[in-house]
């Protein structure tokens, strides 16, 4: 490691080694909740492909439209940061919160739903899943959007430049990690069930 | 605006591959609607972690550091679901 | 080269010369972080330990003695809970690891010093949660195995919730060392000139970050389905009890490597030091450390073969474990051959780490009896398996736990202990430690299941001898550690590098001063150039 930091990426390796490392370990931590999922869906395929159906396909459809724009912002804001446009990097910010908590309101409406039909956890092992896996997914999605008020906080005092954004850089891999553990759980849950 | 082009790309064609998605599930393909649900999400991951997360112009270390978790999560899958198979 | 680097004046307390709760509670200094853990640690291997005295006393008799059968369950569930999740897991890997890892690769501290505080408090926290549920009492064994977890009247799901932010604390521990090693090694220092330590807690590390997180969603998954009855775990809702053992070994079994590479890390440091003769074959010892992390990931279905899974699951399971055997075989041909014409002298830590080296061959070479299928249903669940774990643990990981504090005390306190002391001490560790579970190979032979709070009459004899075995071991544990204590305060002030060591750890003062080096050092040659030529050659 001749240096500890290169130009092209804003924040500095050991920062980047660490992010990856931490996702990692997030990967594993979902990857045993798909591995459930994938043993179930095997053994009880019938009882799955009917609970699937229950769920409302185009809020998922919509959730999804959602939390991929948020992506899409967080990662201009990132770009804008790195040429010292701070102005810019507030709003992507403020709109990335924005549609997480769209994501969290749409999830709400679905889960009341779900309660309001009488389906909860311990209905069965397709509804016992898929409460255990957005639930998670969710709890991630607040952690996420606790990060962007901090940013949020943080830049509002100036605290990032195009020299140094490693905070808002790794949150945003963070945040696109949960990303990617959506696209997972739309198809798994919502589509093939 | 030409340097953000690549992210707003990258964002159009994931929104469009989630719109193929939810399409073909309308389709009664029998074991095949799972296998092209999972690679269209495969596709749109691999679309997020190159260009949202610049895994394209990263370093080799970093980008074993995203690889090399995906042999594990591949054990504990194969593992648990070969004794699923065998004792259902 | 250890006299001219002295630059701190007699007396200095280095990095311990400031006092107060404060300097310690809020420190980011990598090496205070590790004297915490150390202490954390050890205080959870004597409480154990008297937990284990305790049984082994009731196990005098055959029929009821001392304590209820309930009470038997729930001290030994709260022995093996502590002494795995409190004591062993992060006993070398947190608390040295954390002193040495910077030391050795000569760097000021970790990659992250406020998140490595971080670990430590959430281990603290941890530990609060786990400790107060597992007093409250809890009766499931350290595994916790459904259904039973899920209906028992105990508290799991605090203890779910204890466990999970304890094994956050390992986790991030991980990740700190693996980003610390990869980008802070002082100037000169590749790979192939990293101390074997460094490699074989590189190999813990990745473990700790990999395997980990399946255990927290798994104590997460066991919480849900107390408080919401997912189900998953649950036959009676279609669920699979055999999944939470899929998923508690997926970590667990990873973790036993956890436990046992640091130690052999720190073998792979004193054996050439007090052998005086370049370790033999370094690769193969750092890339087998590597493998055994990898197979390690490979393995975990051995702990099931009669818990009902597959057959087929069980012929690639046990095919699988032998493959362990191979890079262990390796690491310990490894050590024999650096012994061999050695100028071996017997100081305390070769004492440890040669006891490690024999008590690990026994410990290993019967794993391969549980790990075959037909053994296995003869002697799974006896206390063959008992004795085999507490060789490759306590004869593995405490002897080189044992062999590493002797060996870095000096460097970490200033002070030498008291050699003759710390001898006595270790010839009635290994003499009680062998008197204590050498017969338990035997009873499982017989047949004498585990776990049990009362047995037949006919095994008597040999319990009797585990038990007064246990006493010496006792002893020696309270002579090693008074000594300790007592050379904290009165033992002579340490030289640099007592034991000339060519590590980077033994050219910085003793103890180190708060940024570990008043100069980065410069590295030009791996560290186990002993022996007349090479060492003549680096001592200019």
């Amino acid at each position: 490691m001749t240096t500890n930091h290169d130009a092209h990426n804003g924040a500095p390796v050991s920062a980047r080694l660490g992010i990856w490392a931490f996702l990692a370990t997030e990967l594993l931590l979902f990857g045993a909740l798909f591995t459930a999922y994938a043993q179930f869906r095997i053994t009880h395929a019938e009882l799955f492909h009917q609970e699937h159906l229950k769920l409302n396909r185009m809020l998922g459809f919509l959730n999804t439209l959602v939390l991929l724009t948020s992506s899409l912002t967080i990662a201009v804001g990132i770009a804008a940061i790195r040429r010292g446009l701070q102005k810019v990097l507030k709003i992507c910010l403020a709109l990335t919160l924005a549609l997480a908590c769209g994501f969290l309101f749409i999830k709400y409406l679905e889960w009341s739903h779900d309660f309001h039909q009488g389906w909860f956890p311990r209905t069965n092992l397709f509804f016992g899943l898929y409460f255990m896996m957005t639930g998670l997914h969710g709890l991630h999605v607040i952690a996420g959007m606790a990060l962007m008020v901090w940013l949020l906080i943080k830049a509002q005092r100036g605290a990032f430049s195009a020299e140094y954004s490693t905070p808002v850089e790794i949150t945003g891999l963070y945040w696109h990690f949960v990303d990617i553990v959506w696209i997972y759980l739309f198809p798994l849950l919502y589509l093939i069930g | 605006m030409a340097a953000y082009k690549i992210y707003f790309v990258a964002w159009s064609t994931l929104l469009v591959l989630t719109a193929v998605t939810v399409a073909v599930s309308y389709l009664n393909l029998g074991l095949w609607n799972a296998s092209v649900a999972l690679a269209i999400a495969s596709l749109k991951a691999g679309l997020v972690a190159l260009y949202f997360m610049h895994l394209r112009h990263e370093i080799k270390l970093v980008l074993g550091f995203a690889v090399f978790p995906f042999l594990i999560l591949g054990l504990i899958l194969v593992g648990t679901l070969i004794d699923a198979i065998y004792r259902f | 080269m250890a006299d001219h680097a002295t630059s701190s004046l007699p007396g200095d307390r280095g990095y311990l010369s400031e006092q107060g709760w404060r300097s310690w509670a809020l420190t980011m200094d990598h090496k205070r972080i590790g004297v915490m853990y150390i202490w954390t640690t050890l205080g959870f291997f004597v409480v154990a330990g008297i937990l284990a005295l305790l049984l082994r006393l009731k196990l005098l008799v055959p029929g009821p003695a001392l304590f209820s059968d309930h009470t038997y369950n729930v001290l030994f569930t709260m022995h093996g809970a502590m002494i795995i999740f409190l004591f062993i897991i992060p006993a070398i890997p947190s608390a040295l690891g954390n002193f040495f890892i910077p030391l050795l690769i000569g760097c000021r501290d970790v990659a992250f010093p406020r998140l490595n505080l971080f670990s430590y408090w959430i281990f603290v926290a941890g530990i609060l949660v786990t400790v107060g549920t597992l007093v409250a009492p809890m009766d499931t064994g350290w595994t916790f195995y459904t259904p039973y977890s899920t209906r028992t009247s105990a508290a799991v799901t605090s203890l779910s919730f204890g466990l999970f932010l304890i094994g956050m604390s390992s986790i991030l521990t991980g990740l700190n060392f693996i980003v610390t090693i990869h980008t802070m090694r002082a100037p000169g220092m590749s790979w192939y000139r990293m101390p074997l330590f460094i490699w074989a807690m590189y190999a813990t590390s990745v473990i700790q970050v990999l395997s980990t997180p399946v255990i927290g969603i798994t104590f997460l998954l066991l919480a849900a389905e107390r408080v919401f009855g997912i189900g998953i775990f649950d036959p009676a809702k279609g669920g699979d009890p055999l999944l939470f053992q899929h998923f508690f070994w997926f970590y667990s079994h990873p973790v036993v490597y956890v436990m046992i590479l640091p130690a052999m890390g720190i073998v792979s440091e004193v054996v050439p030091v007090f052998a005086r003769k370049p370790i033999f074959g370094y690769k193969a010892i750092a890339y087998s450390a590597l493998a055994i992390a990898f197979i390690g990931f490979l393995v975990w279905g051995h702990h099931m073969f009669v818990s009902g899974m597959s057959t087929i699951s069980g012929v690639i399971f046990s095919f699988l474990t032998f493959f362990v055997a191979v890079p262990t075989g390796i690491k310990i041909f490894n050590w024999i051959a650096t012994l061999y014409k050695g100028s071996i002298s017997f100081d305390s830590p070769m004492l440890y780490a040669l006891s490690f080296i024999f008590l690990f061959i026994i410990g290993g070479l019967t794993g391969l009896f549980l790990g075959s299928l037909a053994t296995d249903v003869h002697v799974h669940d006896t206390y063959f398996l008992v004795a085999h774990f507490h060789y490759t643990m306590m004869g593995g990981t405490v002897m080189g736990l044992f062999a590493g504090l002797h060996y870095w005390f000096p460097k970490m306190t200033g002070r030498m202990f008291n050699e003759t002391w710390a001898k006595n001490a270790w010839w009635l560790v290994v003499a009680g430690f062998n008197i204590t579970f050498f017969p338990m190979f035997i009873l499982g032979m017989q047949g004498m299941p585990r776990r049990y709070a009362e047995y037949p009459a006919k095994y008597q004899p040999l319990n009797v001898v585990a038990t007064v075995g246990s006493w010496f071991l006792a002893l020696g544990v309270i002579i090693m550690f008074a000594n300790f204590v007592r050379s904290l305060r009165n033992g002579e002030p340490a030289p640099d590098n007592p034991w000339r060591g060519l590590t980077l750890e033994w050219q910085t003062s003793s103890p180190p001063p708060e940024e570990n080096f008043h100069e980065i050092p410069t590295v030009t040659d791996w560290p186990y150039g002993y022996g007349n030529r090479n060492e003549a050659s680096r001592d200019h």
